[in-house]
């Protein structure tokens, strides 16, 4: 019954213990004490999921059950989205920790330390069911986040993870605000009392703010266009193990958590308006997919362009989210699993390139990687991964989320997830094939003035050790598996079906009823989604090809395509300045924005 | 029920930002934070303010006698908590930022670029 609780507090005990004896400890002990956690909170995870079902597995910490109705305690309350994304998590730590394997400087055990605590804050914040105790496991997650990002102190590290850290706390100052607004209110802190004590009162334009304020602090966490600057800075220059979890699961989190206050706390109050929600978050989540996706592109530091690759794909996760439909729900939940893993996946070779080739720049490495035709496959496969190709899991989450566009009157939107993946596939298979087969003709592109010269690992480089390329291969298959698993679709879309029950979900929080199991549609993948992936792979190709070999030197056409895109380019590179005062700026900007048009869209006229 | 302490707080968080948005210190960035984040503690302990009430401290009163919220008092203090180690986090960083950099002006640093 207690698998929840144990599930977050194994790893933070793990980390308390390698601090407590951190004098005596050497490197290989705290690396196998961690990765010893990092497994059973997977394994943990997992039971859970299988445990949660269709329903929901809830814990009240000391015994506090609600009586009459009235929720005092605190408590996890699990469902399979909350549970099968802690499984992603978890999982995803233990890849990170073997690819760390190989790294000397870390300083041991104190990284361990950070990344079991890291691991704990982000399980307790897709378990919790309380709203302050989702704001708490946050911070411990953003903290743990910070000092990560900044670990290997160099000119770069010091200015991403300043830059992560201010804009991240003002969006927990946001959170923290909307939280006192709620509490005021309502008196209740636990997500199925707020829902119901707020459509007990009035919906003015407290609880409207309150929503918008929660919304736009989450927002910033998925790093959702305007917010996303952040983002770009801190994963570029993260330990490659690290950006594992940051791209492929931490902004994730913050797309979890929007859906879980909407359907959990204010749907049953604010729910007469969810068409006009769903407007904005699909116009949000497009903006953020094309200005990623553009930006992606226009990369040459491998891991800034993954970054960016990262902040299209949340741009996706909304729009799925931002249906507020069970088959959206599903589809961004199938994305998210199979498309954390094939970023990870990524991330994780080019965690190999660095380590045997010494480089990240795209385009100091042309060439450079002829030695390396394994890694290179494993590229191939992750931009095929970006490509949404059947039979990756990330074909049939899109293909979920064009059918719920389709039957929700945004057919205006399918183009846009078509470019976002063409844009980033392309970006990968530029990269993929100038460093693994020379490709590409060698005129000197805007070249990165950051470039990690490698000094992240050991010694010998005369082959790839098993502990990097086992996990890239490993998350590489996971992203396919993904999409083979028979009958996915379906009770993915029950569970949608569940998350989105935010009556059910009261129930059974505060009176311990059984959540209704919701009926299933049996799903078949319509015929134009291949369609669209053909087109998407094709273009793909095509526009890596053009890349390449478009620029045949001064005067050709090729050669005033790129300078008329680079042109077109230059404000949107210019307003990614790298100062703080500039992204807090379009933070406060993009809260305006946001925010108005959420309270526009939400308040009751 | 006065409107004082929500004014309060709503300018003590845009201040607060206006100084993070214009700071040309990493030292006084990190301060002009902690101003924002002094606005939510006076939110929280305005909402959970009622007139007349003693310190929701249950020893010494009869039961059902009035005190303050006692809950709000403990998310502040949480908020204290966290809060502190990001402070403590940011000014560490800021060190460093002037090693590296030499300087600790913001707009200086610029090692990101497009």
């Amino acid at each position: 019954m207690a698998i929840a609780p144990l599930t977050v507090a194994v790893p933070l005990l793990a980390a308390g213990a390698l601090t407590a004896v951190a004098p005596w400890v050497n490197r290989p002990i705290a690396e196998v004490v961690a990765l010893g956690a990092a497994l059973a909170a997977t394994a943990l995870s997992i039971a859970l999921l299988v445990q949660a079902g269709d329903g929901l597995d809830i814990y009240w910490f000391g015994g506090w059950t609600p009586r009459h109705g009235i929720a005092l305690g605190v408590s996890f309350a699990v469902d399979s989205f909350g549970a099968g994304l802690a499984a992603l998590v978890a999982a995803l730590m233990v890849a990170a920790l073997i690819v760390m394997w190989r790294y000397r400087d870390t300083d041991a055990p104190h990284f361990q330390v950070l990344m079991l605590v890291f691991l704990s804050g982000m399980l307790g914040f897709c378990l919790s069911g309380d709203l302050f105790d989702m704001f708490v496991f946050f911070e411990l997650m953003s903290v743990a986040a910070f000092a990560l990002a900044g670990f290997k102190v160099e000119e770069e590290a010091v200015e991403g993870s300043l830059n992560f850290a201010v804009t991240n706390t003002i969006g927990s100052f946001l959170i923290l605000t909307g939280i006192a607004l709620v509490y005021g209110r309502t008196g209740a802190l636990n997500l199925a009392q707020v829902g119901g004590a707020l459509v007990g009162g009035p919906s003015d334009g407290l609880v409207v703010v309150a929503f918008a304020l929660l919304a736009c602090g989450f927002l910033v966490k998925a790093a959702v266009v305007p917010f996303h600057f952040w983002l770009a800075d801190a994963y570029a220059v993260a330990p490659t193990p690290v950006c594992l979890l940051f791209a492929g699961a931490m902004s994730e989190l913050g797309v979890y958590a929007v859906g879980r206050l909407w359907f959990d706390a204010f749907a049953p109050a604010l729910g007469s308006h969810a068409d006009a929600l769903r407007a904005v978050l699909i116009v949000a989540g497009s903006l953020t997919a094309v200005v990623g996706a553009v930006m992606c592109f226009a990369q040459d530091h491998v891991k800034r362009l993954l970054a960016f690759a990262t902040i299209a794909y949340v741009g996706l996760f909304l729009i799925g989210l931002g249906l507020l439909t069970p088959v959206g729900l599903a589809g961004a939940a199938i994305y998210i699993v199979s498309d954390g893993l094939g970023k990870a996946g990524l991330f994780a070779s080019v965690g190999i390139v660095q380590h045997r080739l010494r480089h990240v720049s795209e385009a100091r490495l042309r060439g450079l990687g002829r030695d390396l035709p394994f890694t290179g496959l494993l590229f191939l496969a992750g931009a095929l991964s970006f490509a949404s190709l059947p039979p990756f899991g990330t074909f049939l989450g899109k293909s979920l989320i064009e059918d719920g566009l389709s039957s929700a009157g945004y057919e205006w939107v399918v183009p846009i997830l078509v470019l976002t993946s063409v844009l980033t596939s392309a970006a990968v298979l530029r990269v993929a094939a100038g460093a693994f087969l020379g490709w590409g003709t060698a005129v000197p592109r805007r070249v990165s003035a950051l470039d990690e010269s490698g000094s992240e690992e050991d010694a010998p480089r005369g082959r790839t050790p098993p502990s990097m390329y086992l996990p890239a291969l490993a998350m590489i298959l996971g992203a396919l598996a993904v999409g083979t698993i028979p009958g996915i679709a379906e009770s993915v879309q029950g569970a949608a079906a569940r998350f989105a029950d935010g009556h059910g979900y009261a129930a059974a929080v505060l009176n311990g009823t059984t959540p209704a199991r919701p009926g299933t549609l049996p799903y078949s993948t319509a015929g134009h989604a291949y369609a669209y992936a053909a087109v998407t792979g094709l273009g793909a190709v095509a526009m890596a090809a053009l890349a390449l070999f478009g620029n045949r030197g001064r005067g050709s056409a090729g050669a005033r395509l790129a300078d008329l895109g680079e042109r077109a380019l230059a404000p949107l590179r210019a307003v990614h300045s790298g100062r703080v005062g500039d992204y807090v700026a379009w933070l406060v900007s993009g809260v305006a924005a946001l925010g108005g048009a959420l309270a526009l869209a939400l308040h009751p006229i | 029920m006065t409107f004082l302490p929500y004014a309060v707080s709503a300018w003590l968080f845009l201040v607060g930002l206006f100084g993070v948005v214009r700071s040309r210190n990493l030292i006084h960035l990190v301060v002009c934070l902690s101003v924002v984040q002094a606005s939510t503690y006076v939110l929280l302990l305005a909402v959970g303010y009622r007139h007349g009430g003693a310190a929701p401290i249950f020893a010494d009163v009869p039961l059902g006698s009035r005190t303050v919220d006692p809950v709000v008092a403990t998310l502040t203090l949480t908020d204290v908590v966290v809060e502190a180690t990001v402070v403590a986090l940011l000014l560490a960083l800021a060190v460093q930022a002037h090693k590296r950099f030499g300087t600790l002006d913001p707009d200086q640093l610029g090692a990101m670029r497009g």
